[in-house]
């Protein structure tokens, strides 16, 4: 862990040290922002952002946004830290910017609106027109969950789920999954920017960043065996999967500790945090160890003496899906 | 004669399971909702929402798995509002027997929770009740706090009881 100072030191060299591009010309290098050699993973907290059942404060979560993306990006300024995570052909070409929340557990525990909006709100400010921004999910009532109101009107913020677009009629596979993804991403948006909210998870231990992606496939229930292990991993293996979702701003405002996914308001818990990262394997286990910390802090057992850890994270990590570290020693994690 | 006779052995049958029948059927259709008003100063703000239990998933991907093994049949659902301000969530499970409801209870129950008078056993948080009544299982969710949600949540969920 080091601080913001040090970090604006180094970032700048380990950014110069990367930047390969693809056979599609899109930056493709994990941790772009990264020092070489480790992922980068940053966790902004605003410890009074929100009390128990108050509502949040917009300039505050906006504010918390900007010091996350800053602070991973090495950039002084909010814009200039944006245009560092989509690329300007994406801006110039007017390509669909998907933001993938997560909605499941109902109003009480989903994606906050106002990250929402405040990410909206920074991405317009670096050229993306409203209709090319498309908040998605699995379907109105998850959206809705968020506190979003649906609209497929090109000319505003767009809203709607794969219960619109629809699921591509053919499969695609990677080991255990074999799933049909929904043509918001496989269609309409070039990146996606993943919305996931911090949740422990009776059968995955923890639900974030990968586990998120069960919400681009029409049957997700078909991923559950064995502690959703390796189906996390498989799933986020899929090319569209693996490609297009390139940066993950994890939602930890909110969080339930236990009893999850779903929402149970004897379990609630305000971490007050964004989680953010480009590689998800990291973010995740990140994550992973926010939640037990705060588990043994309330008295409960760690998810693995629970007997539910998050295995799917190590199965990712591993060389037969390579998405990521999971080794601590190899996060370059940074508190703001 | 004998004709007649099977007839009548007949319809004495279809009587005799029609009455058997009539109060399983009855539970499994029956309407567990309270409607708006019929209990102070709640309204009844969404449609019901029936999952089969195939279907679950749809509804809580991720939580469906311990009710299927406990046996769910099928999953209502639908929203509430207390006095304009505070919203809940009515969920009611309907699983193959009494003993189906009972694990998922015991299952969820931990020792903050308080006991509640409720059908054949319920618990309390500050923002949820769980109870059961025969193969029912019932968990109300309230999404913020206010001074008398307890006491909102309980009389909510003692109309529910009454409907089951």
């Amino acid at each position: 862990m080091e601080s913001r100072r040090d970090f604006l030191k180094t970032a700048a060299t380990g950014a110069a040290l990367l930047g390969a591009e693809s056979k599609l010309g899109l930056a493709r290098v994990l941790n772009q922002h990264a020092q070489p050699g480790k992922s980068k993973v940053v966790i902004a907290r605003d410890a009074s952002l929100h009390e128990a059942g108050a509502s949040l404060d917009e300039k505050r979560v906006l504010a918390l946004l900007d010091r996350a993306i800053t602070a991973y990006t090495g950039r002084a300024h909010p814009a200039e830290a944006w245009k560092s995570i989509v690329p300007a052909s994406f801006i110039s070409g007017g390509k669909v910017i998907g933001l993938k929340t997560n909605g499941l557990g109902g109003k009480g525990i989903s994606t906050h609106l106002v990250l929402v909006l405040a990410i909206a709100e920074r991405l317009q400010q670096i050229g993306v027109k409203p209709g090319n921004i498309l908040v998605w999910d699995r379907n109105a009532r998850d959206l809705e969950a968020c506190g979003l109101t649906i609209n497929t009107d090109p000319s505003r913020l767009r809203c709607y789920g794969s219960d619109v677009a629809g699921y591509e009629a053919q499969p695609v596979a990677f080991g255990t999954a074999n799933v049909r993804l929904s043509k918001i991403l496989t269609r309409e948006c070039a990146m996606v920017i993943n919305l996931p909210i911090l949740k422990e998870h009776d059968l995955a231990g923890v639900t974030f960043a990968m586990k998120n992606m069960y919400g681009v496939v029409q049957r997700p229930n078909e991923l559950h065996a064995n502690g959703c292990n390796p189906g996390v991993a498989d799933l986020n293996c899929v090319p569209a999967i693996r490609e297009k979702v390139r940066f993950t701003i994890g939602d930890a405002l909110t969080s339930v500790y236990d009893g999850g996914p779903g929402f149970h308001p004897e379990r609630l818990w305000y971490p007050n945090a964004l989680i953010v990262g480009e590689d998800r394997v990291a973010v995740d286990h990140t994550a992973w160890q926010m939640l037990d910390r705060k588990r043994v802090e309330v008295g409960f057992e760690t998810l693995e003496a629970a007997g539910r850890p998050p295995r799917y994270i190590a199965t990712a990590a591993d060389a037969a899906h390579h998405l990521g570290v999971n080794d601590s020693q190899r996060i370059h994690l940074m508190e703001v | 004669m004998i004709f007649r006779s099977h007839w009548k052995w007949a319809f004495a049958v279809l009587v005799m399971a029609a009455v058997v029948a009539v109060p399983g059927c009855k539970k499994k259709n029956a309407d567990p909702y309270p409607a708006s008003g019929a209990i102070a100063g709640w309204q009844k703000t969404s449609d019901t929402r029936v999952f089969a239990a195939k279907d679950l998933w749809q509804y809580i991907d991720g939580d469906a798995e311990q009710y299927l093994a406990a046996g769910v049949v099928s999953t209502a659902t639908s929203d509430y509002k207390y006095q304009g301000q505070l919203e809940a969530t009515v969920d009611v499970y309907t699983m193959k027997d009494a003993a189906g409801a009972r694990k998922i209870l015991e299952s969820g129950q931990t020792g903050d929770a308080s006991r509640v008078q409720l059908g054949d056993a319920g618990i309390a948080y500050a923002q949820s009740i769980i109870f059961r009544k025969g193969p029912f299982l019932v968990r109300i969710v309230a999404f913020e706090t206010t001074p008398d949600s307890a006491q909102a949540l309980l009389a909510l969920a003692h109309g529910v009881e009454a409907k089951l």
